[in-house]
């Protein structure tokens, strides 16, 4: 049996392409995954060394419950003067080889010695981070006998000490706020849109206009609330202003995701309803809203990330770098509860990695307050994943 | 659509079926009353001068084949064609008990209580089967846990369901089969207690078993209540009906006695209808 074998493999230009395109695909998702991992990893290696410690309960509860404040770092003097020498050895060393062009033989011997320098500062800089005291301003306030002066070296960050719970509660307290504005709102609007309003031109323009304006920038959003709430209404820069701004932002999402799941709902419900003799709003009520909810909870949730992380609509209407009281602390009645500026996770972490000095203090200021937020982010997704879960399950068709 | 002969319809019937005096005692008598009735979608007419008298505790088929407006016509009886944006009726009236249900004054959910209707695709609500035969009650402010217990064995009972379901009553009403869901459907129509139940088509999603059981329900309902149904399977149609109407083309063609209009109907179309050459 000699014949040829009909169904052999042979190459061909199909087949090239073939696998180089599952090549494209496959290289495109997979260099997705490895850049979100690094990102996400980062702020999980270097904020959990802000937020979990080695020791009993593991977890820095100063971090999360409070304020921000100055740091008061006090360094061996000895320590840090063998660390400037050394560097100080380094430059001189660096210099040389960067003007006098030295022959071979030295420069040789510059750069091991340079080598030998750069780890005997890293030997050294463990030493003064093990030797060295950190106090929040109040901590310190507090101290009887601050470190001997003369052996000590004394320095200040500005709000890289205490911790983030202002920012932690403005940010739940506008989440909360402004989706419940939006919800509100938006719910009521895409029930009448889907329900009541007759269907055509006029409709679909305002639909259209709606779900364009999910395009608009959040900084346009930020400006529409500065200068209408803030400005006309003069609530000031408050919680108020920022709930508002926030939930105009996310609207667009919420309407459109509640009309697509109002409309899912089979005709065949309604009109059972209706014909049992229930009114219009009875029927939604009873037999619309209940099963239209798990979806539009899962539009809400991408509402309530981009609600908690958005920066640019709080920057003018809400955010204050520092607040030191609670938002519920020091009311004289309660209409101040709204009209007060809050602190917020997205508009600190902006504060302290570009309104101040970067050191190693501030780095951790920041990646801590990263990773709470994702926390938060993820803990406000899954409450909600949880919930629509149990729902559908309750009204299932 | 071409216009016909300009004949009325609805004189056709009359004759066909008793004499002018007989007709007009049995229409002061009747339960439901259609008069010179048209009826538009937009601009297309759907239903063409229908006169049609139904008498109280009478199973009424309709049939005919797809699009000649029966389902249409049943859905005037408790005006569900308002859902429908484009629907109107053009002329004519429609009275139940006496009363013009397109009124002004007519409250349209005390109409709906009234004449109740049993959908194509059965709809029960995705709850527990007590909640679904509740609704209608719960929707009207009734809250009494006694009542309610009553009504839902009452009306299972009713629609020969109760044997079956008793003891999973808080179990999702989706979880029956098909012929139970429609009969719970039938089950939650009477707990609002109606006068009138109108059925569209609440056979043709089912298999014969079930069929069976449906029609042998609406056998016994026939003793409590007034029904109009609307059917595909002529069977179906002589085995449930009093009377039997035959539409075609919006047109209300022959109305009857059930067995003469399957055994000698008046009318070429229906004969031709009926024995299968066309629809």
């Amino acid at each position: 049996m000699s014949t040829q074998n009909p169904y052999k493999k042979k190459f061909s230009k199909n087949k090239v392409l073939e696998s180089t395109w599952t090549w494209i695909f496959r290289f495109a998702t997979y260099f997705i995954i490895l850049c979100a991992t690094y990102l996400f990893g980062d702020i999980l290696v270097k904020g959990s060394k802000t937020i979990f410690k080695p020791d009993f309960p593991f977890i820095n509860t100063t971090f999360l419950t409070k304020s921000p404040q100055t740091l008061h770092v006090f360094e061996k003097k000895e320590i840090m003067y063998q660390i400037d020498d050394l560097k100080y050895e380094i430059e001189d060393a660096e210099i040389i080889i960067e003007d006098d062009k030295p022959s071979p033989e030295i420069l040789n011997g510059l750069n091991s010695k340079i080598l030998a320098w750069q780890k005997e500062i890293k030997v050294l800089d463990k030493k003064r981070k093990e030797t060295r005291f950190l106090y929040d301003n109040d901590d310190f306030r507090e101290l009887e006998e601050p470190p001997n002066k003369k052996l000590y070296k004394h320095s200040t960050y500005a709000y890289s000490g205490g911790g983030i719970f202002p920012a932690i509660a403005g940010t739940l307290l506008l989440v909360i706020g402004s989706m419940t504005i939006a919800l509100t709102l938006g719910v009521s609007s895409a029930i009448f849109m889907s329900e009541y309003s007759k269907p055509g031109t006029t409709l679909n323009l305002i639909r259209l206009s709606i779900i364009n304006l999910a395009g608009v920038p959040s900084i346009v959003f930020g400006l529409f609330g500065f200068g209408l709430f803030v400005i006309f209404l003069d609530w000031n820069v408050s919680l108020l202003a920022g709930c508002f701004t926030l939930a105009f932002m996310v609207l667009p999402i919420i309407i459109a995701a509640s009309e697509e799941s109002l409309k899912s709902i089979p005709t065949g419900f309604r009109e059972a309803s209706l014909a049992l003799g229930a009114s219009k709003w009875t029927m939604i009520r009873t037999n619309v809203i209940p099963y239209a909810l798990p979806g539009i909870l899962t539009s809400s949730v991408l509402g309530i990330a981009r609600v908690a992380g958005e920066t640019a609509p709080i920057m003018f209407t809400a955010a204050y770098a520092l607040r030191d009281q609670l938002p519920w602390e020091d009311l004289e009645n309660i209409q101040d509860f709204f009209f007060q500026g809050v602190m917020a996770l997205p508009y600190h972490i902006y504060v302290v990695s570009s309104k101040i000095p970067q050191n190693e203090y501030t780095q951790s200021m920041q990646y801590g307050t990263a990773l709470v937020f994702m926390g938060i982010v993820l803990g406000i997704a899954l409450t909600s994943i949880v919930l629509r879960i149990k729902m559908r399950k309750k009204y299932k068709w | 659509m071409t216009k016909t002969k300009e004949e009325p319809t609805g004189a056709k019937v009359e004759t066909n079926n008793m004499s002018n005096s007989k007709q007009e005692a049995a229409a002061s008598s009747s339960l439901i009353q259609i008069k010179d009735l048209d009826f538009f979608y937009g601009s297309k007419q759907a239903l063409f001068n229908i006169n049609l008298n139904m008498l109280e505790k009478e199973v009424t088929a309709f049939i005919g084949p797809s699009g000649c407006g029966k389902s249409t016509l049943l859905r005037c009886f408790n005006r569900m064609n308002d859902l429908v944006d484009i629907a109107r009726i053009e002329n004519g009236t429609i009275h139940i008990h006496g009363h013009d249900i397109n009124s002004e004054e007519i409250d349209i959910i005390e109409l709906r209580k009234k004449v109740g209707m049993v959908f194509q695709k059965s709809n029960p609500f995705p709850k527990s089967i007590y909640e679904n035969i509740a609704y209608g009650l719960k929707i009207q402010g009734v809250k009494d846990k006694q009542i309610l217990d009553e009504v839902v064995e009452k009306c299972l009972r009713g629609a020969a369901l109760w044997e079956e379901v008793k003891d999973r009553l808080n179990e999702n009403a989706l979880g029956m089969s098909g012929g139970q869901q429609q009969r719970l459907c039938i089950a939650r129509t009477m707990a609002v207690s109606p006068n009138i139940i109108l059925m569209d088509e609440p056979c043709s999603a089912l298999d014969p078993i079930a069929t069976a059981k449906v029609e042998e329900l609406i056998h016994e309902l026939k003793t409590k209540y007034t029904i109009v149904i609307v059917t595909h399977n002529m069977q179906q149609a002589a085995r449930v009906s009093d009377k039997t109407a035959f539409f075609y083309m919006g047109k209300l063609i022959e109305l009857g006695k059930t067995d003469d209009i399957f055994m000698n109907p008046k009318q070429s179309q229906t004969e031709a209808y009926i024995s299968g050459k066309f629809g």
